[in-house]
Parts: C-alpha cells; sequence; structure tokens
C-alpha cells in the first residue's frame, strides 16, 4: 500500500541535480500531529497537576462534588503527563528518528501514522472520562479498565508493526542506537501492559472487571509493571530521544557509542527486576524484597552510563549552551536524569525506604524525573522539530526559550526542595516515639505540618505551567509567524542523492 | 523428582550468577574491541548524516 507512495517518492527527483527534493519521503503530517498533541496534552496535564496540588494544600478546592475530588482528578493527571504528554512525545519522537536513522519511509505510510495518532488520543480521552466518573482499576497508572486496555493493544502492536518494520526496510546497515531504546520501549510497554491487566470483565456490556491475581502476587505484578514503566517508558524511551535530539542540536556525534551499547544491554538486563522496591516491609517475601533493593543499586550504573554519555556529547561545544537555549532544556534534562537516577537508588535501600516511602520524598522524587527530565528532554526535542515539521527557519523567539528554561528550572527546584522537607519531617514524626512508647503525633498533626511545604510545591508547579504555556506562545508564533525554509531540503534522505545521480 | 531439583537449587543460583557475569564480560570484550572502532564512528554519525548540510551563513 503504503510501497506505491514510497515509489513515487523516489520517482519524483528524476533530474540528477544534486539538490533533487524526495518530497512526501518521510511521513510528517501526523508526526506534525503528534507534536501538536504533546504540547496539548502538556498543558492540560501540568493544569490538572497545579489543581490537584492546592486540593492538598486546601481541601475545600475538592468542591464538594464527586467528579472534582482528589481521588479522581489523581490518575488524570499522572495519566495526562506520563501517557498523553510523555506518550505523545515518543510517538512523535521515534516515528521522526526511525525514519530518519533507518532512511526508510514509515511502514504503513500516512495512513498507518494517522491511525497511530487518532487511536492513542481516543485511549487518553476514554480514560480520562472513566477516571472523572469513577471507572477504575485501582490500579496505580494502570487505572483504566479492560475495555481501554484491549483498544491501546490494538494500537501498540500497530505501533509496534509501524517501528519494527521501518527498521526492517532501512537502507542505512547500522540500527542506530536510539531505535533499540525505542524498540525496546515498545516491546516491554507492551509485555507490561498485557500482563498487568490481565482481567475477565464482569460482562460485556459491563466496565467492571476483575484482575486475574489477588493478593500479594497482584501486588508484585502491579509494580513490575509500575517501576518497568518508569524504565521502559520514562527512561528508555526518553532515553532514544536523547540520543538523536542532543547530537543534532550539538551537532556533534554522541560521546561513546560503546557506552551506549553496554549501558543499554544492562539497563535492559536490571531494570525489569526493580519493581520489588515498591513492596518493602509487605507481606512480599522477603528475599524478593531484597532482590528489588540490589538490583536498584546495581541500575545506579547504567543510569549514569547514560547520563555521562548524553552530557559528554557536548564536551568540546560547550560553548553552544550559551547560544542555544533548546540544547540547554535537552543537556539539564540529563542532569536532572543523573540526579533523579541517584537518589532512586538511595531510596530503594530497605533502611532509607523506612523513612522514605509513603511520604512526600516519593512524590518530589518523581517530579525530580518527570518535570526535570522527561520534560525537559522532550520541551528540547520539540524546540528542535517544531522548525523543521513545519519547515521554518527557526524558533519565533530565542529569548522565550530562555523564559521558559528559567521560570521551569526554578518551578523545578521550589518543587523538589519543598517535598524533599516535608517528606523528611513527614517521615520523621510518622515514627517518633515518646518516653512512654506511644506514638507522638496523631496522623493530623502530621498533614497540618505539611501545609506549607504544599503551597510551595503549588507555586512550583504553577511556574513550570507558566512556562509551558510561554512554549505554546513561542511555537504558535512559530508555526504561524516563523519565516519559511524553502521547497523543504530536509526531507531528502542522504542516500537519496547519490541514488538519483546514478 | 522435585526434590532432586530442590537440592541443586543453591548451585543453579551460583551457576546463575557465574553466567550473568560471563555474559556481561562477553559484551564488553565484544563491544570493546579494537577493530570495531570505525564502525562505531560510521553508527556514531548516523544521526548527522540524515539530512543534507545546512548551507553555509
Amino acid at each position: 500500500m503504503s510501497a506505491t507512495g514510497y515509489a513515487e517518492g523516489l520517482a519524483a527527483p528524476a533530474t540528477g541535480v544534486p539538490t533533487a527534493v524526495r518530497v512526501d519521503a518521510y511521513v510528517e503530517a501526523p508526526i506534525r500531529a503528534f507534536a501538536i498533541a504533546t504540547i496539548f496534552w502538556g498543558v492540560v496535564g501540568f493544569l490538572v497537576g497545579v489543581v490537584i496540588a492546592s486540593q492538598l494544600a486546601w481541601p475545600l478546592l475538592n468542591l464538594d462534588l464527586e467528579w472534582t475530588t482528589f481521588g479522581r482528578l489523581r490518575p488524570v493527571h499522572t495519566s495526562a503527563v506520563i501517557f498523553a504528554f510523555g506518550g505523545n512525545a515518543l510517538f512523535c519522537t521515534s516515528l521522526y528518528v526511525v525514519q530518519r536513522t533507518c532512511r526508510a519511509r514509515l511502514f504503513g505510510g500516512d495512513s498507518m501514522g494517522w491511525f497511530l495518532f487518532w487511536g492513542y488520543q481516543f485511549v487518553i480521552v476514554m480514560a480520562a472520562l472513566g477516571y472523572v466518573l469513577g471507572v477504575t482499576q485501582g490500579k496505580e497508572y494502570a487505572e483504566p479498565e479492560w475495555y481501554v486496555d484491549l483498544w491501546l493493544t490494538v494500537v501498540w502492536v500497530h505501533y509496534l508493526v509501524a517501528f519494527g518494520g521501518t527498521i526492517l526496510r532501512r537502507e542505512e546497515p547500522h540500527i542506530y542506537v536510539a531505535n533499540w531504546f525505542y524498540l525496546a520501549f515498545i516491546i516491554t510497554v507492551a509485555m507490561l501492559h498485557i500482563g498487568n491487566n490481565l482481567a475477565l470483565p464482569i460482562s460485556l456490556g459491563h466496565a467492571k472487571s476483575y484482575g486475574l491475581a489477588s493478593g500479594v502476587q497482584d501486588a508484585m505484578i502491579q509494580w513490575w509493571y509500575g517501576h518497568n514503566a518508569v524504565g521502559f517508558f520514562l527512561t528508555a524511551g526518553f532515553l532514544g530521544m536523547m540520543y538523536y535530539f542532543i547530537p543534532k542540536q550539538a551537532e556533534r556525534p554522541v560521546y561513546s557509542y560503546r557506552l551506549s551499547i553496554v549501558h543499554f544491554w544492562s539497563l535492559i538486563f536490571l531494570y525489569i527486576w526493580a519493581g520489588p522496591h515498591h513492596l518493602h516491609y509487605t507481606a512480599l517475601p522477603d528475599w524478593a524484597q531484597t532482590l528489588g533493593m540490589v538490583f536498584s543499586i546495581m541500575l545506579w550504573m547504567p543510569s549514569w552510563g547514560g547520563m555521562i554519555n548524553g552530557v559528554m556529547t557536548l564536551s568540546g561545544a560547550w560553548d553552544k549552551l550559551r547560544t542555544n537555549p533548546a540544547l540547554r532544556f535537552s543537556v539539564t534534562a540529563v542532569g536532572f536524569y543523573g540526579m533523579s537516577t541517584f537518589e532512586g537508588p538511595v531510596m530503594s535501600i530497605k533502611a532509607v525506604n523506612a523513612l522514605s516511602h509513603y511520604t512526600d520524598w516519593t512524590i518530589g522524587h518523581v517530579h525530580s524525573g518527570a518535570m526535570g527530565w522527561v520534560g525537559f528532554v522532550t520541551f528540547g526535542a520539540m524546540y528542535w522539530l517544531f522548525p523543521r515539521l513545519w519547515n521554518k527557519k527557526g524558533v519565533y523567539s530565542e529569548k522565550l526559550i530562555s523564559w521558559h528554561f528559567w521560570i521551569a528550572t526554578l518551578g523545578i527546584v521550589l518543587y523538589i526542595t519543598a517535598m524533599w522537607v516535608s517528606g523528611i519531617l513527614q517521615g520523621l514524626m510518622w515514627r517518633a516515639y515518646d518516653e512512654n512508647g506511644f506514638l507522638q503525633y496523631s496522623f493530623i498533626e502530621t498533614v497540618a505540618a505539611m501545609h506549607p511545604y504544599y503551597v510551595i510545591r503549588m507555586l512550583g508547579g504553577v511556574m513550570y505551567l507558566s512556562g509551558a504555556l510561554i512554549m505554546v506562545y513561542n511555537l504558535w508564533m512559530t508555526v504561524t509567524r516563523g519565516e519559511s525554509t524553502e521547497a523543504a531540503p530536509a526531507l531528502v534522505p542522504a542516500s537519496a542523492v547519490p541514488a538519483a545521480a546514478a | 523428582m522435585i526434590e532432586t531439583l530442590a537440592s541443586f537449587q543453591s548451585t543453579f543460583s551460583t551457576l546463575w550468577v557465574v553466567w550473568f557475569f560471563l555474559l556481561f564480560t562477553g559484551i564488553i570484550l565484544y563491544v570493546m574491541a579494537p577493530w570495531r572502532k570505525r564502525g562505531y564512528e560510521r553508527a556514531g554519525e548516523i544521526p548527522l548524516r540524515d539530512e543534507p548540510p545546512a548551507p553555509r551563513r
């Protein structure tokens, strides 16, 4: 089907002129849609985050309506930022990167791209509707009920076929490392999604289902899923993004291709075992908890392998950080990645976890990873992609990128420092005993003590959201007012030039 | 049968560690082999080769 379109694309530059353009050789329209969706869902997700952060500080904002309670809006926030913002960013960049690094048109062509786009947006909307209306499996980060899970499986299998098919028809003999990370992300997420969502609906006409596993097995499967959603969705996928867009922005190859291979395989082998650290001091057998802890600590090494590779790509080109604010996003992202992948192993140690678990420290940790790493690496990629996808000479305002960068960075710093203090305070208050062996504080006292930090956290979120709104304006102006480049030369795969000349 | 297997459990656990150690060492040796250097340099250039060079300013 798409093969014809590909051949037509090839046939176009029959002139043999070196500037010959293979127009439409790469699928781009659905990728533009994914880019817009990334920005749109990002703003929605950050906004809901600010709303629920405010609810924690001022409970009145729950509005006494069942649809707007924290319990229902919280999964809207987490799914919007992880699966809608992050997911669209991964679809967008993976489909862009795989075509260019393989120098091949997307398998399935435009129709495949559009199916993935609308199929995935449908998943997001169905999931969010369910959360607000109270339809949930009650599994963290896997809340959607069986009918959404089934549809997502259909979309995801198509994604695998499109991505894998493009790799199979590549003109470039080597599969570039970014594609390994993307492929690991796609395959593993498919496995996790199916494994964690095995459930039987009450009837085909009923939204409610019951999971296959129960008790501690269910908990273990849930956190095998949950932690690998972090490991493969939020890490491997975005490392793929890093391995393409940082070399692009810095205009130099990745620091060490060897390191990328070693840290890829170590990351893949180790991550899958780290889940039990979410279940320390529970009914989970002790050996499994220790196993989760040990693998989490070992994960530090491959994580830092990726960080070193990303940061050192700039060696000899550090001056670019001064002149290119979009690159600043990507590199700071890698810094946050290094920081949160150091904090994570520390928190997985059982003695530390005894203090940190169930407190705001965990929330702070997640957000330094999510806002710092996932958010920033995506912003860096989007600032690079938008002008190219819309054939513009550059982003509308470099100065506004700078503003976005500093406001968002300050927001993250406020957020995570507030959560460190709040979390450690909370943990210490919960475990404090008086001289008679009674708990020193009632639970409500610990809640009241959190209030100032919840306000600071909310302010951090407002700053992060404000930065994102500046980005929306900047990218909108880029697309509508930006100066166009002539005749889309960026579409030519390098191989097409000698092929056309021959 | 299951008792026999269970009695070998600790041996298998140890061998599993050895196997992973060997596998990882194998990966390192494979990757670090000096004659692969040029191939890696070429692979690292892939993202920089996927579109024509920007016109000089």
